[in-house]
């Protein structure tokens, strides 16, 4: 553990660390300035929540354990009217019943962040072994139409990474974000550097810069996204659910649908190339791809090493950000590539997504695993398999 | 050198978890050029009277982060040998608690055994728990090219409570002095 009993730390350990990736998403909470965590324990993610109770009461911060999940993400949306950086931290089952309230966040325009360390499932599933299969719950789970970002680390030192970017994401376009964790990078310890605090990007939403008379909270800027004022700042705000006006009132015709609806959905869409963030590993030349993510994404890297050995030209797309989805660079890669190769944690979620977004252009197979991750050999004899 | 693969194992309350942590903070920090992840049993695994944790050491990347066929196999009970030494690869090196595990047939594809008793001597520290780090400094004493006993110092006085460092520097050396018969 970082803090190793001491607990008069500061707000940023910068320093070199051994450290746990749950432990790093929660310090990379706190780099950025999270200031509330509400959430509800569940394995394997219990040990950001641990921390976060230990770490935050201590720098100017509130730790609430609620009664339930759907307490929790409600908590953290009203931490944010409330002016605090807020989080919370769970896996699969809790994310579920999350899941109605992440689309309140969506319609609401609330940043916050969503700590998902994915567990096997359906339902109770695995709970202490790894799993992938949240991938089109966190992008499909809420009724309604809305384009979530979701982040998903590969290391330690990327929890702590982006745990940042994605209250960064959250506060600029102002949504829910999702960090998609894993229980091997969740409880593994690896080395984590945490730069000076002058180097951590801290973005925050903006804040309205009329009047409070004139002050309209869903009217957009040009970038479609509003600006944001709290309780508090003296100007009038409405958070409601339902389809609003951009004064926040509940008006319930096409009209205001369309306008919203297109609107939270477009503020996302057409930043999608600032948004997404990809590793490409000698994919120059290569002939086959492989396409992964999350802790799967180390074995997949070793795979391209041993293959490359071998003589055999392949290359890794490490998709850093999962939604929004990189429809046009899969294209092109469909279109260079003779086989994409995707390894996950489950039944075929992100395949179907990279067979949709090939458009039949390329050879795309799945290789799926449940409760573990692959080895880079297995990967490799797939690799060999495709020559 | 190449990939390393090293496990303690030992029953809950050998300070198991405190050896996977020390070797892999002292390599990930302090060792120039070379990578470590440290895992923990957990969950199912973990149930039952065996505590065990892996350290992977690699000057490359680490791209698979558990434990697969051991090249170290370090030992402190009779459960966790019995459980774990199949995990451990043909040619590989054995460390035991000599007082503690019996060693039987499936220990004959060990390159190497070496056997300490790491209690006795933690017991003229005054204390067994001392054990731990005992084993650690025989281990340190008798494979090369791992880690560097400074590194593992460093890491001992950062982590180990100030009021015990001393006590466990000393068995450290104990470890590392003993001279198997």
């Amino acid at each position: 553990m970082m803090s190793d009993g001491n607990l008069d730390l500061p707000e940023i350990l910068t320093g070199e660390h051994f450290t746990t990736g749950n432990h790093a998403t929660a310090e990379g909470a706190l780099a950025v300035g999270c200031k509330f965590f509400g959430g509800y324990p569940i394995t394997p993610s219990s040990e950001i929540a641990e921390h976060m109770a230990l770490r935050l009461p201590r720098v100017n911060g509130h730790f609430v354990q609620f009664e339930d999940e759907l307490a929790s993400i409600i908590g953290i949306l009203g931490a944010r009217w409330g002016g605090y950086k807020s989080m919370t931290a769970t896996s699969g089952p809790g994310y579920s019943l999350m899941v109605e309230n992440i689309g309140l966040g969506m319609m609401t325009e609330t940043p916050c962040v969503i700590i998902n360390v994915q567990r096997g499932g359906p339902s109770t599933g695995l709970p202490t072994l790894v799993g992938q299969q949240d991938i089109m719950q966190t992008k499909w789970g809420a009724h309604g139409d809305f384009e979530p970002i979701v982040l998903c680390p590969s290391s330690v030192q990327e929890c702590f990474d982006l745990a940042i970017q994605a209250f960064n994401y959250a506060e600029q376009y102002r949504l829910p974000v999702t960090v998609l964790m894993d229980e091997i990078l969740g409880h593994m310890s690896e080395k984590l550097i945490i730069p000076d605090k002058s180097k951590i990007k801290r973005v925050n939403a903006k804040k309205p810069n009329v009047p409070p008379e004139e002050y309209l909270p869903y009217k957009p800027d040009k970038d479609l996204v509003p600006p944001m004022a709290i309780a508090g700042d003296g100007y009038n705000i409405m958070v409601t659910g339902l389809t609003h006006d951009e004064r926040g009132y509940p008006v319930l015709d096409v009209e205001t649908q369309e306008k919203l609806v297109r609107r939270i959905n477009d503020k996302i869409r057409k930043n999608k190339d600032k948004i997404i963030i990809l590793e490409e590993y000698m994919l120059d030349d290569a002939e086959i791809a492989i396409l992964s993510f999350g802790s799967v994404a180390r074995a997949a890297k070793g795979a391209v090493n041993r293959a490359r050995e071998k003589g055999i030209k392949a290359g890794l797309l490490r998709l850093i950000t999962i939604w929004p989805f990189p429809d046009e660079r899969i294209e092109a890669l469909a279109n260079q590539v003779k086989t994409i190769l995707v390894p996950e944690i489950n039944y075929g979620q992100i395949t179907r997504e990279v067979e949709r977004a090939a458009q039949g252009k390329t050879n795309v197979k799945g290789l799926f695993k449940m409760g573990t991750m692959h080895n880079p050999q297995e990967i490799l004899s797939e690799i060999e398999k495709c020559v | 050198m190449g990939r390393i693969e090293i496990r303690f194992a030992g029953f809950g309350g050998q300070g198991i978890g405190l050896l996977g942590r020390l070797l892999g903070e002292a390599v990930s920090l302090y060792e120039e050029g070379k990578n470590s992840v440290m895992t923990q049993s957990y969950g199912p695994e973990s149930r039952g009277g065996a505590s065990s944790t892996d350290v992977v050491i690699d000057t490359e990347e680490i791209d698979y982060p558990k434990a697969t066929e051991l090249d170290y196999f370090v030992v402190l009970s009779e459960e966790a040998y019995q459980k774990y030494i199949p995990k451990l690869k043909k040619g590989g090196v054995l460390f035991v608690e000599e007082d503690l595990v019996t060693l039987d047939d499936q220990a004959n594809k060990a390159k190497k055994i070496f056997k300490i008793p790491a209690t006795k001597i933690a017991e003229t520290l005054g204390s067994r728990l001392f054990a731990n780090i005992a084993m650690l400094g025989f281990v340190y004493a008798n494979t090369e090219g791992i880690v560097s006993e400074e590194a593992l110092t460093q890491v001992m006085k950062e982590k180990i409570k100030a009021k015990y460092v001393e006590k466990n520097l000393i068995a450290f050396q104990k470890g590392k002095e003993y001279k198997q018969e």
